[in-house]
């Protein structure tokens, strides 16, 4: 028995320890949001945050995370509503076959909380290791501008 | 989230049990005329409207990032006057009546989903709101010339009064009112919806990870099962020990099916940790030697022969061989095999009761998994029932001519009480032994005094999609494929009404079905234009090259009797500053294609540098696809197309060495990141002629643009693919 906070819930949960977090989420919480690409880290489908962190949940085991909080895009909403980056998402018309969406925004949510107006080399870095195969690359830029924008214009205000 | 629930309805009951009514398409001529087998009396049809006013389409075509939910629900919205992101989506079921009217199979492919439904699904529309403005006519006692309708409701402007649509339901089963036979569609200078921007109908669900795709599909005491698979493909297990399997955690069976020995577990993971421990000896069969390096060597060798003529107009040979040397250029192009690598692993869930069996599939093409399901398990095909979730990109891997991932997973839920879903590994996927065919294209040509091309002889080799298909009558011509020469061919080519829009004098063509061996053709986004258009454009920038005429010229003057295709060219050279000189280590590269039907254009900016590592700045794309039904999401598949048909020619290639993939995951079958990808400028002719396709025209001439560019910036013709392979690396 694994104890761990998922999207602000404390839960327990009866898998090998060795289990990735992602087939914890997926086939143990019914949480399918996070998806499988790879299974090496290197599509980032899978990304959720780790106190905070984006995380490859394909390669993270269950034992690594016990005791720990873990953000999925099943908590991205607040009360019902989008967060300010999966309506810039919505607004930009990013998502096309959608798959890697849940990995791109959990990456972005993070990026635009450690740099508010991120340089372009900054996201870069945190986009790089995220595979869009219907190429939505050149939205994700543009959501990405919007959402940092909507959340400078919410500090001041 | 509206647009899945292949999983909470269950169709039958849907449409016998429901209170709604059906409304009859009154689908155009040739679409079939069949009643539904689950209709009981019902027409056929794309709309429901239930009591509580929510609107229904059965989508007969797939969602899997092309758009085609957003388009099907543009065009239904605008001529039933509601909001087209308040409609509900579900997917048709597998009847003849929902076939493509184009394929006459339940199949999304060939970029053709907004074409043939546009017609359909306004029909569909309009009819339903005449049924409607009748009913309410009759409730109102006015003449249905009083009425209006705006937002699923029926206006009565003198009275005031206003009427759901779903409270006219019972006035329309009572009187018995049925579709008129013929109703009038909207002017374009009347559409509300049609050709503005409208965001994607299924994207909330996108957002908030609550979209269902095949891999998400949960259903009581299902089985997640994983396939140990042969490394050569065509192989078969010889012998295996199940038992190191069965005793790991979770593992409820271990068995062997044709796709290889499968591992049934209680979790995804259980079963794949169980699968990666089986100790099984591969008998591998016939394809042991194959090797892409041999295909290479046996395809050139091919290609000096003489192939099956697709073409042959004046005379190519004589006018070549009575050229000035000095005036005849040779060049040969070799392409690789090619991954589709969609996002979402290959998954199917099934489930085999006596009764029939359930399938829930991302799919592009049911009615052949269906065809193929009830052929294997020996029951009729309306037994067998299809559910079609959401895909994570498909780009043709999802139309899968043997069903592979269909019918393997039924195969596997047989004799299982419970459903079974198979989920493949990426690492499955790379090696599946289903790629774009690796060809070989013989370019030979030669120029008139004026330095324009007189004669063109090309000669293709390559493995054919559809030889000995059931589809080989209506896309084999003379026993050649016509997608192995996809937009090569001047003249009329089996359904194709052309290919080119270029006029060479002497214009021949050949082509080489390859032996079948070694692996699976499969249609890749732009089928054959993936490796003809790299062969064609590129081999005409060096034939414009040697005879002293910018490359875009000589399109433009070999496109004289293209008008539409002028027009691109035309706003090409405008919108890309084609003439405007660059900085040394930066330079331009173009080319131009048509595919069904829609003449597309780009142009490329790079920058090289030393080393070989490039970077593509900018692309400028210039299209006409008729009527740009939502000019949003146009733009977004000519960036995705360019995004893909970039990470393709730049890094795609499978390789096999003794009959085994060399490829195995994204760390050594790079594609497209975010990094690489350039800015992109979508520039859409205005057009009123009816819409053609989209999804897959920007793949193609990308390719060649960046070749030629490569060319004009360092003098290497590139001739080998992927970039990579020849030293150019785009970064």
């Amino acid at each position: 028995m694994t104890k761990l906070t998922i999207n602000g819930e404390l839960l327990t949960v009866d898998a090998d320890e060795e289990t990735p977090l992602l087939w914890v989420l997926r086939d143990h919480l019914q949480l399918t949001g996070t998806k499988f690409g790879c299974g090496i880290a290197q599509c980032g489908a899978c990304t959720v945050h780790v106190d905070g962190q984006p995380t490859r949940s394909c390669v993270t085991p269950l034992a690594t995370v016990a005791g720990r909080s873990i953000n999925t895009i099943e908590g991205e909403r607040n009360e019902g509503q989008f967060s300010v980056i999966q309506q810039a998402w919505l607004d930009v018309d990013v998502a096309q076959c959608g798959y890697c969406q849940s990995g791109q925004i959990m990456a972005a949510t993070a990026l635009l909380r450690d740099h508010p107006n991120p340089t372009d080399e900054q996201i870069s870095n945190a986009m790089a290791g995220h595979v869009c195969r219907c190429g939505t690359y050149p939205r994700i830029r543009k959501a990405i501008a919007l959402a940092a924008t909507r959340l400078s214009d919410e500090v001041k205000s | 989230m509206s647009s899945d629930s292949s999983v909470q309805v269950r169709r039958r009951n849907f449409i016998k049990g429901s209170l709604a009514l059906i409304f009859a398409a009154q689908c155009p001529a040739g679409f079939g005329a069949k009643h539904s087998p689950a209709g009981a009396g019902l027409l056929n049809g794309f709309v429901k409207i239930d009591v509580d006013n929510v609107v229904t389409l059965l989508a007969n075509h797939s969602e899997f990032g092309n758009g085609a939910y957003t388009v099907m629900s543009m065009m239904l919205a605008e001529e039933l006057d509601v909001d087209y992101k308040a409609i509900k989506i579900v997917d048709a079921p597998t009847t003849p009546e929902y076939y493509s009217p184009l394929f006459r199979e339940y199949l999304t492919a060939g970029s053709v989903t907004t074409g043939s439904s546009w017609l359909p699904m306004r029909t569909a529309g309009a009819k339903a709101r005449a049924m409607l403005l009748q009913a309410a006519a009759k409730k109102l006692n006015v003449s249905v010339g009083e009425l209006s309708t705006e937002l699923g409701h029926v206006k009565h402007e003198t009275s005031g009064r206003v009427l759901a649509y779903g409270d006219l339901l019972e006035v329309i089963e009572r009187e018995g009112i049925q579709p008129p036979d013929r109703v009038e569609l909207k002017q374009s200078s009347d559409f509300k919806i049609l050709g503005k921007p409208a965001p994607r109908h299924e994207a909330p669900g996108k957002v908030d990870g609550t979209a269902v795709y095949g891999i998400d599909i949960k259903l009581p005491g299902m089985l997640y099962g994983s396939i140990a698979r042969p490394p050569v493909f065509g192989g078969v297990a010889a012998e295996f020990d199940p038992a190191v399997a069965l005793a790991m955690p979770g593992v409820v069976k271990v068995k062997q099916i044709r796709a290889g020995v499968v591992v049934l577990a209680k979790t995804f993971w259980q079963a794949k940790q169980a699968r990666d421990r089986l100790q099984i000896t591969w008998n591998d069969g016939a394809n042991a030697d194959v090797s892409t390096e041999k295909f290479y060597e046996e395809y050139r060798q091919l290609a000096d022969q003489p192939g099956l003529l697709a073409e042959d107009i004046g005379d190519s040979i004589k006018t070549i061989a009575e050229s000035a040397p000095d005036k005849v250029f040779d060049a040969t192009y070799e392409l690789p095999l090619l991954a589709h690598a969609t996002l979402e692993p290959l998954n199917c869930v099934a489930r085999v009761t006596d009764g029939g069996c359930e399938i829930w599939s991302g799919t592009q093409y049911q009615s052949n998994d269906q065809e193929v399901i009830s052929r294997f398990l020996g029951i009729p095909q309306e037994q067998v029932i299809i559910h079609r979730p959401l895909m994570g990109g498909s780009f043709g891997r999802r139309s899968s001519k043997s069903a592979d991932f269909t019918v393997e997973a039924v195969e596997a839920a047989m004799g299982e009480e419970v459903p079974v879903q198979i989920i493949w590994t990426r690492e499955e996927d790379i090696q599946s032994g289903f790629y774009r065919p690796l060809f070989v294209h013989k370019m030979r040509g030669c120029l008139d005094d004026a330095g324009m091309p007189l004669a063109w002889h090309q000669t293709a080799v390559g493995q054919s999609l559809m030889q000995g298909s059931k589809h080989d009558p209506n896309y084999m011509v003379r026993g050649m494929d016509i997608y192995s020469l996809d937009g090569c061919l001047q003249e009329p080519f089996g359904v194709f009404p052309y290919g080119t829009s270029y006029q060479i004098p002497h214009h021949r063509v050949e082509s080489h079905n390859a032996p079948r061996v070694g692996y699976v053709p499969q249609e890749w986004r732009s089928v054959g234009h993936t490796h003809t258009g790299i062969a064609y454009e590129c081999f005409l920038d060096e034939l414009a090259h040697h005879g002293g005429i910018d490359p875009l010229e000589l399109r433009l003057r070999l496109s004289k009797d293209h008008p539409r295709m002028q027009r691109v060219l035309q706003t090409l050279r405008e919108k890309s500053n084609w003439e405007k000189p660059l900085p040394k280590g930066k330079a331009r590269g173009m080319a131009s294609r048509i595919y069904s039907v829609s003449p597309i254009a780009q142009a490329v900016e790079i920058t090289v540098h030393d080393n070989g590592e490039f970077s593509v700045d900018k692309v400028v794309c210039v299209l006409d696809c008729g009527f740009a039904v939502n000019p949003l999401g146009v733009e977004g598949q000519v960036e995705g197309g360019i995004a893909l048909g970039l990470g393709a020619v730049a890094f795609g290639q499978i390789d096999i060495e003794s009959g085994r993939v060399q490829q195995s995951n994204f760390h050594n079958y790079s594609v497209l990141r975010y990094p690489q990808m350039p800015t992109v400028e979508v520039h859409i002719l205005p057009s009123d002629e009816a819409p053609t396709g989209v999804g897959e025209q920007a793949t193609t001439p990308i390719a060649p643009a960046v070749a030629n560019a490569l060319f004009r910036a360092t003098g290497k013709r590139i001739r080998r693919f992927p970039l990579v392979s020849q030293g150019f690396k785009l970064v």
